[in-house]
């Protein structure tokens, strides 16, 4: 099987999911004799990053570049792409689950008439093909999803879904081949303008020891107070998932999640919070996750440590009188 | 200007699923349904469109005849018409089948602006407005947050990853999926909702859109996914529980 993994880089830094989805397709590839697997760097002037990338074991480096695609458009992205896929001819193609993918890969597998299967998990090598785990249902369920008619076939995998520390290094530099990318102006429609961060971070969660997090089950801002005073009792920080900034109970900073902060404290705790993946993503790297839930199928009990089936307007306090004895 | 929003309804968010005989949905009876909670965003931010910029709001979904109280809810809401694709097995269709389903509804009417909701937290594809957008042909920007309209141009605000944000520009019509928070969703008034009653329905078969077509991609199977990690349940009253956990945060964990 020919794979190629579509890497992204932003002002030059990678991120990191690349190098995750990279060990996934190198797996893929080590279990399927036959297999190579090449990656894609886009952009303008990223050599240095190709060149910096063929030093793990792949079979080729693709360099898609272009004045046009210094800052990410659908459009310009959509085209360049579909160029190096028609170049390259993979069977696969891979993708870091990021937000920019989320933007233009199936818009990109579209135009070519083929699907994507997005936001997988892990997959499955069976006899001759290769079967996708993905979440449905909050992560309450699990599919497997399996791609039908010929290829190439498109498909992203989550953060956190691979280790990238594993990546197989190469015995030698792979080659770097440019991708010659016809491109114009007017086939891009989308403006990008600047980028920029809302307000300054006034707290920086990710070097919180212990975090306190709460979710829809905390159902008013009357009682934020309560998980307020428990977080300090633990000598933690406040955080929540994203519903609650969005309802304006917490600030945005306080947001864990794809969209908010990562973090990995040595104890996060979580009232209320159901575990949509959203949140998952941003705290499964934790040491010890505390989950705290009235539904016993909340799939946030799947990456506890510890769990309680109860009501957390009961055990907060429980928690809390404990803690003011001590 | 004249904004389709298009709405997906899904269990409720405290419904029990249990996985149906056919191993690739859930057991449908039993259980509540409810607009899902991503178009409900965008739904607000089309009633806003109009109520700014004047013109019309089409509300837009596919399932079997009980999504039809999605298109209801749109209507209390605020939204001038609906239409539903009639389809009992939309949940065997494939991100792009879904996709060309819709499109091919959308097509039939000249929209400025075609929303849609960020995913659907039952299947979760998250692709439907991404792909609505190349198959009618039109530009796109996901995850939107603001939107401000400059004559024949959409000025839009961003979400991207970890706190950054981005204003992009582009032409109408345009296709945006709408990031959840965006807005304060409104409840339907007592009189939106006498009004919804005498609201059009237009109701379309999937089968009639003629958009046949071999799937790209297949749920072979959905299940209780596996642990990855081993759960310590802590049970007893509040009060012990809590005490059984401090214990082992202390003793076992060794985090306090």
């Amino acid at each position: 099987m020919k794979i190629l993994v579509i890497t992204e880089q932003r002002e030059g830094k990678w991120n990191p999911v690349s190098f995750e989805t990279l060990v996934a397709a190198q797996q893929m590839a080590a279990a399927q004799p036959g297999s190579r697997v090449a990656a894609a760097v886009i952009g303008k002037g990223v050599r240095a990053l190709a060149d910096e990338l063929a030093a793990n074991q792949l079979a080729e480096v693709l360099l898609v570049e272009h004045d046009l695609l210094d800052r990410y458009t659908p459009d310009g992205f959509t085209i360049a792409l579909s160029q190096a896929v028609a170049q390259s001819q993979p069977d696969l193609v891979l993708f870091p689950h990021t937000y920019q993918v989320r933007d233009y890969a199936p818009k990109l597998a579209a135009s070519l008439g083929k699907g994507m299967i997005g936001d997988c998990i892990g997959y499955r090598a069976e006899k001759d093909r290769v079967v996708f785990v993905r979440q449905m249902f909050q992560g309450k369920t699990a599919a497997d999803v399996s791609f039908a008619g010929a290829p190439p076939w498109f498909a992203s995998f989550q953060a956190g879904a691979f280790r990238g520390d594993q990546i197989a290094r190469g015995a030698a530099a792979a080659p770097v081949t440019k991708v010659a990318v016809d491109l114009k102006p007017e086939q891009i429609r989308t403006t990008p303008l600047e980028l920029f961060r809302e307000a300054k971070q006034a707290v920086d969660l990710t070097q919180a020891p212990i975090l306190v997090a709460v979710g829809r089950g905390i159902k008013a801002p009357e009682n934020i107070p309560m998980a307020e005073k428990l977080a300090k009792l633990l000598g933690g920080e406040l955080a929540a998932s994203r519903p609650i900034c969005d309802e304006g109970w917490l600030p945005m900073d306080r947001q864990i999640g794809s969209s908010g902060q990562t973090v990995a404290p040595k104890l996060y705790l979580a009232l209320g919070i159901s575990g949509a993946i959203q949140h998952v993503v941003g705290m499964k790297g934790s040491r010890t996750i505390v989950a705290i839930n009235k539904d016993k199928n909340a799939p946030i009990f799947e990456v506890a440590d510890y769990g309680i089936v109860g009501d957390i307007f009961e055990l907060i306090p429980a928690l809390t009188e404990l803690l003011e004895k001590k | 200007m004249k904004v389709a929003v298009c709405i997906k309804q899904v269990p409720a968010k405290d419904a029990p699923l249990h996985i149906a005989e056919s191993g690739t949905w859930i057991r449908e009876i039993d259980i509540g349904f409810e607009m899902n909670e991503p178009d409900s965003f965008a739904l607000e931010e089309a009633l806003r469109l109009k109520e700014k910029h004047g013109g019309e709001v089409v509300a837009l979904s596919m399932g079997p005849e009980r999504a039809k109280q999605v298109i209801k809810e749109g209507l209390a809401k605020g939204a001038d018409r609906g239409i539903h694709i009639a389809d009992d097995k939309f949940f065997l269709l494939d991100p792009l089948g879904a996709a060309k389903s819709l499109a091919a509804a959308l097509k039939k009417e000249n929209f400025d602006v075609i929303l849609t909701g960020l995913q659907s937290d039952d299947q979760g594809f998250g692709q439907t407005g991404v792909l609505l957008a190349e198959l009618l042909g039109l530009p796109h920007a996901t995850i939107i947050m603001q939107i401000e309209v400059q004559g024949q141009r959409l000025r839009l605000k961003r979400e991207l990853e970890a706190g950054w944000f981005q204003w992009v520009e582009l032409p109408l019509p345009a296709v945006l999926t709408i990031q959840s928070g965006i807005n304060k969703v409104r409840y339907a008034s007592l009189k939106g909702i006498m009004a919804a009653k005498k609201k059009e329905i237009a109701v379309i078969s999937r089968e009639s859109l003629g958009v046949a077509q071999e799937p790209t991609e297949r749920v072979e199977r959905i299940y209780v996914p596996q642990k990855t990690k081993k759960t310590e349940f802590i049970d007893g009253s509040p009060k012990e529980a809590a005490a059984k956990l401090l214990e082992k945060l202390r003793h076992e964990a060794r985090v306090l």
